[in-house]
């Protein structure tokens, strides 16, 4: 597989221009940067399936495409059912010769926003890393329903207020914890899986190469901060992914076999998670005297995850 | 290379069998799939060639029919055939993707063992399945029996892959019925059934990186309403490269089908209009009836349901007097499908005869010959009449009070 160096953000990021800048995603939204790294990680050829979301409607608007290769999209929910045919028609017309460049290096890529892979499309990715695919699964994570106007998924974490579990006199927001995925998708014993952010871009190109180059299904999750959703201003994307992972709200990491977890961000300094709700319109209401019980719950609960993390990163099972 | 299987000049097949030996011959490259009452047989028989060497494509057992379509679509976009089987159930879980699949001019062949819908869960033939997937843009053949079931599969590659076409093909058979009834079936031997078919040609591949192409565009108010009609029109014309595959496979094999299929109908006074396997038993049923009471009754039955094709209709009943239109599908609350399409055809004809509905067999409820030859019947005191004589739309063999809704409006 021929892997781009990473070394220098400027020259990686310009690589290869194969997701076209003429899209229509929100000035802000992380999705094109986690996107576009993906795609500049490698020089091998992609076929790429998307759920339908905020990615999809964004790029593929006819008479226009922003992918400059190989690109489906079928329903919200069977991105990775549609990977998993493509991907077995390679191996078919390989076997059978009938490949127009029988050598040309291939990776096959899914994505899906939270809601098409936490919830609606949960089931056809389970099946995908089941059978074993050749393929990476990234889920832009930005914890809510954006494409269709802010509604609560499972990957909403509590305390966010959206417009299915709203914030108001005597609801605080979503109550119910935002699904592990990254857990769910080891324990299905995928080769690898890994949760990472685009503001640590250099360990978020070597998960991708990694991905790549594992034989076998691999799921990342990506933090896909949400300008629109979360509420803050279009230039604060890194700023706020920043304080995504260094509250640890956001722990970066790996988990190779499905039992082998090597945490690959530790803060230099670890803030409190206040600070990340601070940032954001979704979490305003938290500051709120009857609510902030709320904000120490979910540093309890954050504090708790990291120790658990770390004592399986010993633990090495 | 995958083994070739000698077969003898006549095999005791049933329709699945039938069906999944067509699948083997074409040489699909991936079959996606999920089993479902009375389909199953098709993937288990295709599992079977799989594990012992006699299919060199990928067979991919998904974890649902969704998934099974969703995986055909994006295997079929990779440039190669492609094919699955489902019944009821799991044709309505398929549903959303019938449409995305037409939707993306992918052609792939969907073999249906028919099969009621729940509620009541029921596992017999009926064809709500097959209605439920008439306006999901494909091309839909229908098997009476065993035979027609692998002939129409071979043809259905071909026909969907036809450059002038490029849209997935259905091959309907009677859940049980055909599907798990043995009977003699003559099949081509493998070289001749892949020669018939021909080498798949890519088109628009998503593995030619010389040429990227994207899949599944959307499109609002300013262009959905052209491709969908550009795709109506596609589905229309499909019916000219239908009759050519057709005319091929009859020059091959010397059985000869067409879109509508006529039965005694020369002379025919009054007619039975059918699908699946009722087809022969009307046939039998106006054949005794011509015998026994010198009634002109005949049979019609469209062999592709979509495509529609109207003017074959038109022309198969120009003559009689009286049509009975049998639908085996719950019609809830409405006329049955096929007897709308019959009287719609039939309406802009100058012989605009006597048409009357008949809601019958449904989750498997037998359909005897007698109960054919009293439809027969009926229709021939509508015909002496000059008026339909009963309620327009009956129910046919169901327990209870008589069933009917509607009379003719006479003045």
């Amino acid at each position: 597989m021929a892997l781009r160096p990473i070394k220098n953000l400027k020259e990686f990021s310009t690589a290869n221009e194969r997701l076209e800048g003429a899209h229509l995603l929100c000035p802000g939204c992380a999705h094109s940067m986690i996107v576009r790294e993906l795609m500049n990680a490698t020089d091998d050829n992609l076929v790429i399936a998307t759920n339908t979301g905020c990615l999809e409607v964004s790029t593929a608007v006819y008479p226009y495409t922003s992918w400059d290769t190989s690109w489906i999209h079928i329903g919200f929910e069977n991105a990775a059912s549609a990977i998993s045919g493509a991907e077995a028609m390679y191996k078919a017309r390989k076997r059978k010769g009938t490949l127009k460049d029988p050598d040309a290096p291939v990776k096959f890529v899914a994505f899906g926003g939270d809601g098409s892979t936490y919830d609606i499309g949960f089931q056809w990715l389970s099946g995908a890393i089941e059978r074993g695919h050749d393929f990476t699964y990234i889920c832009l994570d930005n914890e809510v329903y954006a494409n269709t106007g802010g509604q609560r998924s499972s990957s909403t974490p509590v305390g966010a207020s959206t417009t299915t579990a709203q914030a108001g006199r005597v609801s605080y927001g979503k109550k119910e914890k935002k699904k592990d995925i990254v857990a769910i998708m080891a324990a299905h014993g995928a080769p690898y899986v890994a949760q990472v952010a685009p503001n640590k871009w250099k360990i978020m190109a070597k998960v991708f190469q990694k991905a790549l180059e594992t034989e076998g299904p691999c799921f990342i999750n990506t933090v896909s901060a949400c300008t629109t959703e979360w509420k803050f201003d279009p230039k604060n994307t890194i700023e706020v992914t920043d304080l995504a992972t260094d509250t640890l709200i956001f722990p970066i990491y790996e988990i190779v076999n499905g039992t082998e977890l090597n945490i690959l961000y530790r803060p230099k300094k670890v803030l409190p998670v206040e600070e990340y709700f601070a940032a954001q319109g979704r979490f305003k209401h938290l500051f709120k005297p009857e609510n902030r019980h709320i904000i120490d719950q979910i540093q309890k609960d954050v504090n708790e995850r990291w120790e658990y993390l770390q004592r399986r990163e010993e633990a090495r099972v | 290379m995958a083994e070739k299987m000698q077969l003898n000049e006549v095999e005791v097949w049933d329709g699945n069998l039938a069906a999944a030996q067509a699948l083997r011959q074409a040489q699909v490259d991936v079959v996606a799939a999920y089993p479902i009452t009375p389909s199953t047989p098709i993937v288990e028989n295709y599992g079977y060639f799989v594990a012992n060497g006699y299919v060199d494509g990928e067979y991919v057992m998904v974890e649902s029919e969704h998934a099974a379509m969703s995986a055909c679509v994006g295997a079929a976009a990779a440039g190669g055939r492609v094919a699955t089987a489902t019944s009821s159930q799991g044709f309505m879980l398929m549903i959303e993707v019938l449409y995305q699949a037409s939707g993306m001019r992918v052609p792939l062949v969907l073999t249906v063992a028919n099969r009621a819908v729940a509620s009541p869960l029921n596992v017999r033939g009926d064809h709500g399945d097959m209605y439920a997937g008439r306006d999901s843009g494909w091309v839909q053949m229908d098997a009476f029996n065993a035979q027609e079931a692998y002939d129409l599969t071979l043809c259905a590659f071909k026909i969907g892959e036809d450059m002038r076409v490029r849209l997935p093909v259905m091959v309907h058979q009677d859940g049980f019925l055909t599907s798990h009834t043995a009977q003699n079936v003559h099949p081509l031997q493998d070289d001749e059934a892949y020669k018939f078919v021909g080498d798949y040609k890519p088109y628009e591949e998503m593995l030619d990186f010389s040429k990227p192409v994207t899949y599944g565009a959307q499109t609002e108010e300013d262009w959905h309403f052209e491709h969908k009609a550009r795709q109506h029109k596609a589905l229309f014309d499909s019916a000219a490269v239908i009759d050519e595959v057709f005319e091929e496979f009859k020059k091959l094999t010397g059985r000869e089908y067409k879109r509508v299929e006529s039965y005694m109908m020369e002379d025919a006074e009054v007619a039975i209009v059918a699908l699946g396997t009722t087809v022969e038993t009307a046939r039998v049923a106006a054949e005794e009836l011509r015998k026994e009471e010198g009634i002109k009754a005949g049979v019609v039955a469209p062999r592709v349901f979509r495509p529609f094709p109207f003017n074959e209709i038109r022309d198969a009943l120009a003559n009689v007097k009286a049509v009975a239109v049998l639908d085996r599908s719950a019609p809830m609350g409405a006329m049955g499908a096929l007897f709308n399409e019959i009287s719609a055809a039939m309406y802009t004809t100058p012989n605009r005869p006597l048409i009357t509905n008949f809601i019958y067999g449904l989750g498997g409820r037998d359909f005897p010959v007698s109960e054919a030859k009293r439809i027969f019947k009926e229709q021939k005191a509508h015909a002496d009449a000059g008026y339909i004589t009963t309620p327009i739309q009956q129910f046919s063999g169901v327990r209870g009070p008589k069933l009917g809704f509607f009379e003719t409006k006479r003045s």
